[in-house]
């Protein structure tokens, strides 16, 4: 049941972490809709374009405009400075033609009238007024017509020979006088005799010229001859000299004639104009304003074309003050459209438009940019969904494979167990063999999946980091083993022969160059496993440290694995030892390693490693692990300075080297070590098989234990993998409660023991001894045979020392075979030993392979029969010292001082309650608990138990079975604690049942038993009231823990 | 002389019986390793005095008899259709805690495959398991018996 239910809650939180993963993505997606401005108004961007193109074309009108009339202004300024320009010299013109014609006047005044007989007469005048005609460019002709009046008309026809006619040519009507021309320019000959008076204008003109004495014009009119419009200009030529300021009267009495001359203003304002320049620009006009209600026009075309609407007016001023004349000016064209300011304003609004358009653009990529991010970012959150997914699909898919596998794995070892042909037999172990790696694929595949679903979660338990680093040991030394380890071959025997030998043997064990054979061209010609595995634990690293042990195995595993993969000769060193920053003994020796550590011999290089072979990474090289040892025995003294450090923090780093002398890795393969799947090279993975995952699942599970792996390689020299890896202290109190269930049981029977190890190798020897420490032996190295036989013989003699007497010497079979081919005899040993003491030590061999004829050689020396066999493992020593029957005396007298003694105090005596429905178990529990001098009744019940427990009884205390039919002991536990509680009350209130009630409180201490040590189980127990709990089956240290929390308070009398 | 060798061979046979590694010089007992939990074993063994010097032996008949009964209850319970499984799961984990209390690995791994079936609901696997069961606590029988009577025989030697 309570595993159905664990399943369902593993099925509720993959539920539950399927839907975090999707609340993660929304969130992830919320989180990152983040709008920036342009993309939360982007609706507003084509709006904001529209206004600043309409706001723009404003400005470009109102520029265009400012521009327009700065133009205009300027065109009315020329305009008026043209217009009065051309004023001016009209009226200078005029006025110069004006005054010549008073000078003519003045000539015919004083030659004419003043001289008698005259001086002029028509031929000298037409004559003179020719030659000075240049003077009045203006006039197109000079006349002079003579005053007649009406009397003196007859007379004065006479004289001339020609009568006076009107302007019609016709002889002349009578009127009161008349003026006829008399005198004419010979261009205007053609009014000799006309009567000027005749014509209205002139007839004004000349009675206005007469009464007031200046030069007097008549409004413009058509002129006789050439058509063009023109004006009559009128002077008085008077008889006599006029007083300073005559009357009108005298004026007109004293005159005599009258001067005329006819303006063509017409050719004259033509002429004029076409010495200016810029005549073709402007239209010019000249009115006669005098009437200033009907202006008479005077030059200028009658079609108004032109500009209208800017005109000019200049006043002309030509001498006669009666006479008001103006011209108006305007430009030929009409204002050419301002190009300018048209292209300026149009060219700002363009720019303008682009200015916007390009902000538009900017803000509308902006806007898609953005959008394509938010698109992105979700195909990326929704990539890394799908990433998770596929994980979790892995790690789904793999584990129903496995389950179905394990079905097929299970049916093959079936199959196995009955009776088949070697043939079918060979198939099914084939298939067998197949199924296992194909699970052991999964696994791995399954591994990585969670962790890459990041559903992989250590666990944190104390566990006792030897054990683990024994019991992966054994694994690899019992796969060796099976393989067969010594292979005898015929000296003569050709190279060839031996190939092929091994090659068949290959075919033998699939597997077979996963355990490195070497073909050892020594003497004897043997096939040596060459590979030596050990394990070496500083004492310093904690015995029990919390953290997740099968991860820490599955690294060990997987880096020794890869190892023995590897490594076809040497060793395989697994090393832990607490990483200590402040130490730098690690980088010391490095510096002379080269030529220190490395010693000629015979066989070639010796390095003092563990099997004398190179290895890649020196900081396992001797020098190092002298100093390492070194320091540590150090320590060890001083435990004070030891204990300090100790429990100074929390957590303790752990450094675990793996080092090899395999095959290395190919530097340029280096790199990708750690990527899933990448094997070395393809050859490699053709050659050693495996999907190299193994590294890259390290490489996780060490990161998630807050360490770091790396590596050295050599090619040809061998790979040192270390990692390292943070575990929690254990505290004290759980320490000692869980150690026995968690640590592998070592036989205490050793303890104080004395060895004698003969080791030539300090490495070797240091990992052989860090095993028998672990046994509580009390190890003395020596480093060769000689030497221990002086050891002995120091300290059988009085002279104290470490060892007494040692107890077993144990010889590594280098170095006995080094010494029998010395010529040292090992008896001499034993004779020295004989000579002093009555028991003489045993003598073990220590060998990685022994031959049979070996062994019989090392019998007859004197050896033990049992040889330890590598590698070694604290518990095969162990066994094997048990065997030979060392320690096992002093095994029991050891535990009856140790924990036993402890228990028979705290239980002898005591009447104890044991319940089990399982008669086996109630049966060993009672065994045990009888063992130690209780007296023990047993109920195979909870409801059993109720009954023996009702009060008062006599019980010290209760075992209970928590799994029982009907009542299990939780539930039991709970009644009893009510029963209790019940009873308390009725203690309290007054009236005490029993004397036996202690303290006046029931209380029965109620422990349970139980196979699972789960955490929440122990709650669970604590919860319903019972005391502690002991694990099923017993186990002497955990059972003298939780006793002697119960029975601690109470004094205990010594039996 | 007789005796040593007697208790020779039963520490060894023991040992085979325990240790997961085969003494390399015990090539003929290989078959019989990992049959026992070596100190769940060793401290029954430890349980015996002078009081009480069969201890295991005793213990060791109580299981095969009680579990002749837990046999028979779990082959009912096989038999029977539907098939309870609960039930089923119940018998096994007594008998669990029986074959741990004496320290049969072997059998008990056993019946952990016979109740990851129980729970998977898998009334033939947990058939073949039961049939896998029987036969682990069969071989176990033989193995005990003999080294029971090696002990014997030594332990009588010994009193000779």
């Amino acid at each position: 049941m309570g595993v159905k239910s664990n399943k369902m809650q593993n099925n509720h939180q993959q539920h539950n972490h399927n839907h975090s993963v999707v609340v993660r993505l929304n969130e992830q997606m919320g989180t990152k809709r983040g709008y920036t401005f342009i993309q939360a108004y982007r609706a507003w961007i084509p709006k904001f374009l529209m206004l600043w193109v309409v706001v723009m074309a404003f400005i470009s009108m109102m520029i265009y405009n400012w521009m327009d009339a700065e133009i205009k202004e300027r065109r009315k300024e020329v305009l008026t400075s043209m217009c009065d320009q051309r004023a001016r010299m009209l009226q200078d013109q005029f006025i110069v033609s004006v005054n010549h014609v008073h000078a003519l006047a003045l000539l015919v005044s004083t030659f004419h009238y003043y001289k008698n007989p005259s001086a002029i007469d028509q031929e000298t005048f037409a004559e003179y007024t020719a030659c000075t005609s240049f003077e009045r460019p203006l006039l197109s002709g000079v006349a002079y017509a003579q005053r007649v009046v009406n009397s003196e008309r007859e007379s004065f026809e006479r004289q001339h020979g020609w009568t006076i006619r009107t302007m019609e040519r016709e002889p002349s009507p009578v009127r009161d006088e008349y003026a006829p021309v008399i005198f004419s320019q010979e261009t205007v000959s053609y009014i000799e005799s006309l009567d000027m008076m005749s014509g209205e204008e002139d007839r004004e003109n000349i009675l206005r010229a007469r009464a007031t004495g200046k030069a007097v014009l008549t409004s413009p009119f058509r002129l006789l001859g050439s058509h063009h419009l023109g004006v009559v200009l009128t002077f008085p030529v008077y008889k006599s000299k006029l007083s300073s300021h005559p009357t009108v009267k005298e004026r007109i009495e004293a005159t005599a004639g009258y001067l005329g001359g006819a303006f063509d203003v017409e050719s004259l304002v033509e002429k004029l104009l076409g010495q200016l320049a810029g005549n073709q620009a402007i239209l010019v006009y000249v009115y006669d304003i005098t009437n200033s209600s009907d202006p008479l026009i005077m030059y200028g075309h009658q079609n108004q074309d032109g500009d209208m609407s800017l005109t000019h007016e200049s006043k002309l001023d030509f001498g006669d003050p009666f006479r008001k004349h103006e011209m108006i000016c305007r430009y030929h064209q009409k204002a050419p459209a301002s190009w300018t300011a048209i292209t300026t304003a149009f060219l700002f609004f363009v720019i303008c438009i682009l200015v916007g358009y390009i902000f538009y653009g900017a803000a509308n990529h902006i806007v898609k940019v953005e959008d394509d991010f938010h698109e992105m970012q979700e195909l990326k959150v929704r990539a890394e969904a799908a990433d998770v997914a596929k994980s979790q699909f892995l790690a789904t898919v793999s584990h129903e494979i496995r389950t179905p596998m394990n079905g097929v794995l299970g049916m093959l070892g079936l199959l196995l167990d009955t009776d088949l042909s070697s043939t079918q037999r060979d198939f099914a172990q084939t298939a067998q063999v197949c199924g296992r790696a194909l699970i052991a694929l999964i696994n791995e595949v399954l591994d990585r999946a969670k962790i890459e679903a990041g559903k992989l979660e250590l666990e944190a338990v104390p566990f006792d980091l030897r054990s683990i680093l024994d019991d992966v040991l054994s694994l690899f030394s019992e796969k060796s083993r099976n393989k067969g380890i010594e292979i005898k071959i015929g000296i003569g025997m050709h190279k060839l022969i031996v190939t092929n030998f091994i090659l068949f043997l290959s075919s033998l064990f699939v597997d077979f160059n996963r355990y490195g054979f070497v073909i050892h061209n020594s003497p004897l010609g043997y096939i040596i496993w060459e590979v030596k595995l050990a394990v070496f634990v500083s004492a310093k690293v904690p015995d029990i440290v919390m953290g997740d042990p099968g991860r820490f195995r599955q690294i060990v595993t997987n880096l020794v694995g890869n190892s023995v993969k590897f490594t076809e000769r040497g060793h395989i060193f697994v090393k832990v030892h607490l990483a200590e920053p402040s130490k730098t003994v690690i980088n010391e020796p490095c510096l002379n390693g080269g030529s220190d550590e490395s010693v000629l011999t015979p066989g070639g290089r010796q390095f003092k490693t563990l099997s004398g072979q190179e290895a890649a990474d020196e900081r396992n090289c001797w020098e190092t692990f002298r100093h390492l040892i070194a320091d540590e025995e150090f320590r060890s003294d001083s435990s004070s300075n030891r204990t300090a450090s100790f429990e100074a923090s929390d957590h303790v780093t752990l450094m675990v080297c793996v080092e090899d002398t395999g095959i290395g890795i190919p530097l340029s393969a280096q790199d990708r070590i750690f990527t899933p799947f990448m094997q070395a090279d393809s050859s490699t993975s053709r050659h050693y098989g495996g999907t190299g995952i193994g590294l890259s699942i390290s490489k996780c599970l060490v990161e998630r234990m807050g360490g770091q792996i790396n590596f050295v390689s050599q090619p040809h020299v061998g790979s040192t993998f270390s990692f390292t890896a943070i575990f929690e202290r254990c505290k004290k109190t759980s320490f000692n409660e869980m150690k026995k269930p968690i640590s592998e049981d070592l036989p205490s029977g050793f303890r104080g023991l004395k060895a004698i190890l003969v080791d030539g190798k300090p490495v070797r020897a240091a990992v052989t001894s860090y095993h028998l420490k672990r046994l509580g032996i009390l190890v003395e190295v020596a480093s060769s045979i000689k030497m221990a036989v002086a050891l002995c013989a120091k300290n059988g003699s009085v002279i104290p020392g470490n060892i007494v007497r040692p107890d077993l010497i144990l010889v590594e079979k280098d170095s006995w075979i080094s010494a029998e081919d010395g010529g040292l005899n090992i008896r001499q040993l034993e004779w020295k030993q004989n000579g002093h003491v009555f028991k003489l030590p045993k003598m073990i061999l220590l060998a990685t392979n022994i031959s049979s004829t070996e062994l019989k050689k090392a019998k007859a020396t004197g050896f033990a029969d049992t040889v330890i066999m590598k590698p070694l493992r604290a518990s095969m020593i162990a066994a094997c010292l048990q065997q030979v029957g060392i320690g096992k005396k002093r095994q029991q007298g050891k535990d009856l001082l140790n924990e036993s003694s402890f228990l028979q105090n705290l239980l002898c005596g005591k009447k104890i309650l044991v319940v089990d429905d399982n008669v086996i178990n109630r049966r060993v529990a009672a065994g045990v608990l009888k063992k130690f001098g209780a007296h023990v009744e047993c109920a195979d019940s909870g409801k059993g138990a109720l009954d023996l427990l009702k009060l008062p009884h006599g019980f010290d205390a209760c075992f209970m079975d928590i799994q029982m039919p009907e009542m299990d002991g939780f539930e039991a536990t709970r009644r009893i604690r009510q029963m209790e509680s019940e009873a308390n009350k009725q203690v309290n209130g007054g009236s005490p049942i029993d004397g036996t009630a202690r303290n006046g409180e029931w209380h029965t201490p109620i422990l349970a038993m139980t196979a699972d040590v789960i955490h929440a189980t122990y709650d669970e127990c604590l919860k319903c009231g019972m005391d502690g709990y002991v694990s099923k089956p017993f186990q002497e240290e955990n059972l003298h823990q939780a006793v002697a929390k119960i029975f601690k308070s109470k004094p205990v009398e010594e039996p | 002389m007789d005796r040593n060798q007697l208790q020779r061979q039963v520490a060894l046979m023991r040992s085979s019986l325990i240790e997961q590694v085969p003494n390399p010089s015990l090539p003929s007992l290989k078959l019989l390793v990992g049959y026992l939990d070596e100190q769940q074993f060793l401290q029954l063994e430890d349980l015996q005095d002078d009081v009480n010097p069969n201890f295991v032996e005793e213990i060791v008949t109580l299981f095969y008899k009680d579990s002749a009964r837990l046999f028979h209850n779990i082959e009912q319970a096989l038999k029977s259709r539907p098939v309870d499984f609960a039930k089923l799961d119940n018998y096994m984990h007594q008998f669990r805690g029986s074959t741990s209390s004496i320290g049969a690995i072997k059998v008990k791994n056993e019946c952990n495959q016979f109740k990851e079936f129980c729970l998977a609901g898998n009334a033939e696997g947990c058939a073949r398991a039961f049939q896998k069961v029987k036969q682990e606590h069969e071989t176990l029988r033989t193995q005990l018996e003999t080294y029971f009577k090696l002990r014997r025989q030594a332990g009588l030697a010994e009193t000779v």
